[in-house]
């Protein structure tokens, strides 16, 4: 049965995570230490390296520290840095989470924090296991899904059986994200006539736009050289397999990093910043992707992979669903579910969809995934800007208000 | 899996009837034969899984289409069977690159 530790502002996690959260890169030898030490599948580092003050990485904070998933937080300030850590520490604290913040230039350095931050964390465990613990439906789930590692086998076996299981998640009221418009260039068209307005359609059309002109800044489309070894020679070509992971329901918004899903129904993130070009790639690594679909109130992750990505994450668990049977047979141990048998005629796409499915509500049952057991806690985040999303892109809530 | 059965099923797949490339499902070695559109074809090169064969010859400027959509243009031409990857397609999007794409720039 899916339980979930409820949160004050109605949401459920179906973890209870313990962050440790380090706010220039100054602070995070000390914040991974306390993490490593403490030595605790729950207790989970997360950061932000930069000095400099970004409006985008104060708000993903606040969503990643006030996750469903998080029951506590340890803030962890070199001291000088340009994060404004009384902030995040009001935003944690009003919603009734237990928060602590160790400043390294006030606590006597690198070994006297770690000790403090040791018996930080093992008060924030006990404080966040007394949360209260309720029966969970399908219709509070928010499940997210990116691939990564795609080769010329995922857009026919992992990616359209993850899109099976959207299509039941949704048809049962659960919200699901598919992102990386990058990824879905010359997929414009047939997005936007499945929005469920045509003002929607027209925003979709446009962020695809921009992520087409964002990337030919770049010089590089989201397109890695493995991508070619795997069989897939194009930007497009790859967006049409990585689009069969949205599966066939209507597009219900298009929402940004950061903004939580208002009701079921299936969202498109956009990832690529507004604006000129200013600090790099829109998202340097899959990770960064994760993290920003977390910030979106993501309990899970279908991660799917070709050429065999081993990743997890922090805060949320990733699911991975591997797309090809020679690599399920050499990485076996890293993947969750083999979408390989597809390709061999071992498996129909809703027989995998449905094992997928049943996975989700395993994850939300208490089960763990591959990545989970072997202490993966990938996590990046990186300067970007963004405008607020406009009025066209969550019509149902227009409508509802 | 067993290899009897593994050998049994087509080593590639159309995805969709307005294709004019195939997807490899299993490796093609230089010498099988292939059964395409009625004929049989020697094939003159090995293909891995995950790539993609030409359907009819292929052109350049031709449209490459796979899921029924189109996925670039062919830059060379291609004969029925032969391999359609970065040597004789590109994109009409973003170009693609490989792992050389900056290793001229750091020589400089």
């Amino acid at each position: 049965m899916m339980w979930g530790f409820r949160r004050s502002d109605g949401r459920k996690g179906i973890r209870n995570v313990v962050a440790v959260v380090y706010l220039v890169e100054c602070a995070h030898h000390v914040a991974r230490r306390i993490v490593d030490r403490s030595d605790d599948m729950d207790v989970h580092l997360i950061g932000f390296p930069g000095c400099y003050p970004n409006a985008y990485a104060l708000r993903m904070m606040k969503a990643l520290c006030t996750h469903p998933n998080v029951g506590g937080v340890l803030i962890v300030s070199l001291g000088c840095e340009g994060f404004n850590r009384e902030e995040l520490r009001t935003a944690v604290s009003s919603t009734g989470r237990p928060v602590e913040t160790l400043v390294i230039q006030e606590n006597g350095g690198t070994a006297s924090t770690i000790a403090q931050g040791l018996t930080s964390v093992a008060r924030l465990k006990a404080l966040a296991s007394m949360t209260p613990v309720a029966p969970l439906r399908l219709d509070e789930l928010v499940v997210a899904t990116v691939c990564g590692g795609s080769d010329g086998t995922s857009g026919i076996t992992a990616n359209p059986a993850v899109g099976r299981c959207f299509d039941r998640l949704v048809e049962a009221g659960a919200a699901c994200i598919f992102e990386e418009t990058g990824e879905l260039i010359g997929c414009e068209q047939i997005m936007a006539d499945r929005a469920v307005t045509s003002a929607l359609g027209e925003e979709i059309k446009a962020c695809v736009a921009k992520a087409e002109r964002y990337y030919t800044v770049m010089g590089f489309g989201s397109f890695a050289p493995g991508n070619a070894e795997g069989g897939l020679t194009t930007q497009e070509e790859k967006s049409m397999g990585a689009y069969s992971k949205s599966g066939a329901s209507p597009i219900t918004g298009l929402i940004k990093p950061g903004d939580v899903p208002p009701s079921g129904g299936l969202y498109l993130l956009d990832v690529v910043p507004d604006g000129e070009p200013r600090f790099g790639f829109p998202n340097i690594s899959d990770n960064a992707e994760v993290v920003e679909l977390i910030a979106c109130g993501a309990h899970v992750t279908l991660f799917t992979t070709g050429r065999g990505s081993v990743v997890g994450s922090a805060i949320s668990p990733v699911l991975k669903i591997c797309a090809n049977p020679d690599t399920y047979r050499r990485l076996s141990e890293d993947m969750d579910v083999n979408a390989g048998r597809i390709l061999d005629g071992g498996a129909t796409l809703d027989e995998v969809g449905a094992e997928i499915f049943d996975a989700v509500v395993g994850l939300a049952s208490g089960e763990r995934s591959q990545s989970e057991a072997m202490r993966h806690q990938e996590f990046i985040l990186t300067y970007k800007s963004f405008e607020p999303i406009g009025p066209a892109c969550l019509p149902r809530r227009v409508q509802n208000a | 899996m067993t290899e009897s059965k593994t050998a049994d099923i087509s080593p590639f797949i159309l995805l969709h009837a307005d294709d004019n490339v195939l997807l490899c499902r299993r490796p093609v070695r230089t010498g099988d034969i292939l059964a395409i559109e009625g004929s049989e074809i020697v094939a003159r090169e090995g293909v891995d899984v995950g790539h993609k064969l030409a359907r009819y010859n292929l052109q350049p400027g031709d449209t490459v289409r796979k899921y029924g959509a189109p996925i670039g243009a062919m830059t060379r031409a291609a004969s029925v069977g032969a391999h359609v990857h970065l040597h004789n397609m590109k994109s009409n999007y973003i170009a693609s690159h490989t792992r050389q794409a900056v290793s001229d720039e750091v020589k400089k």
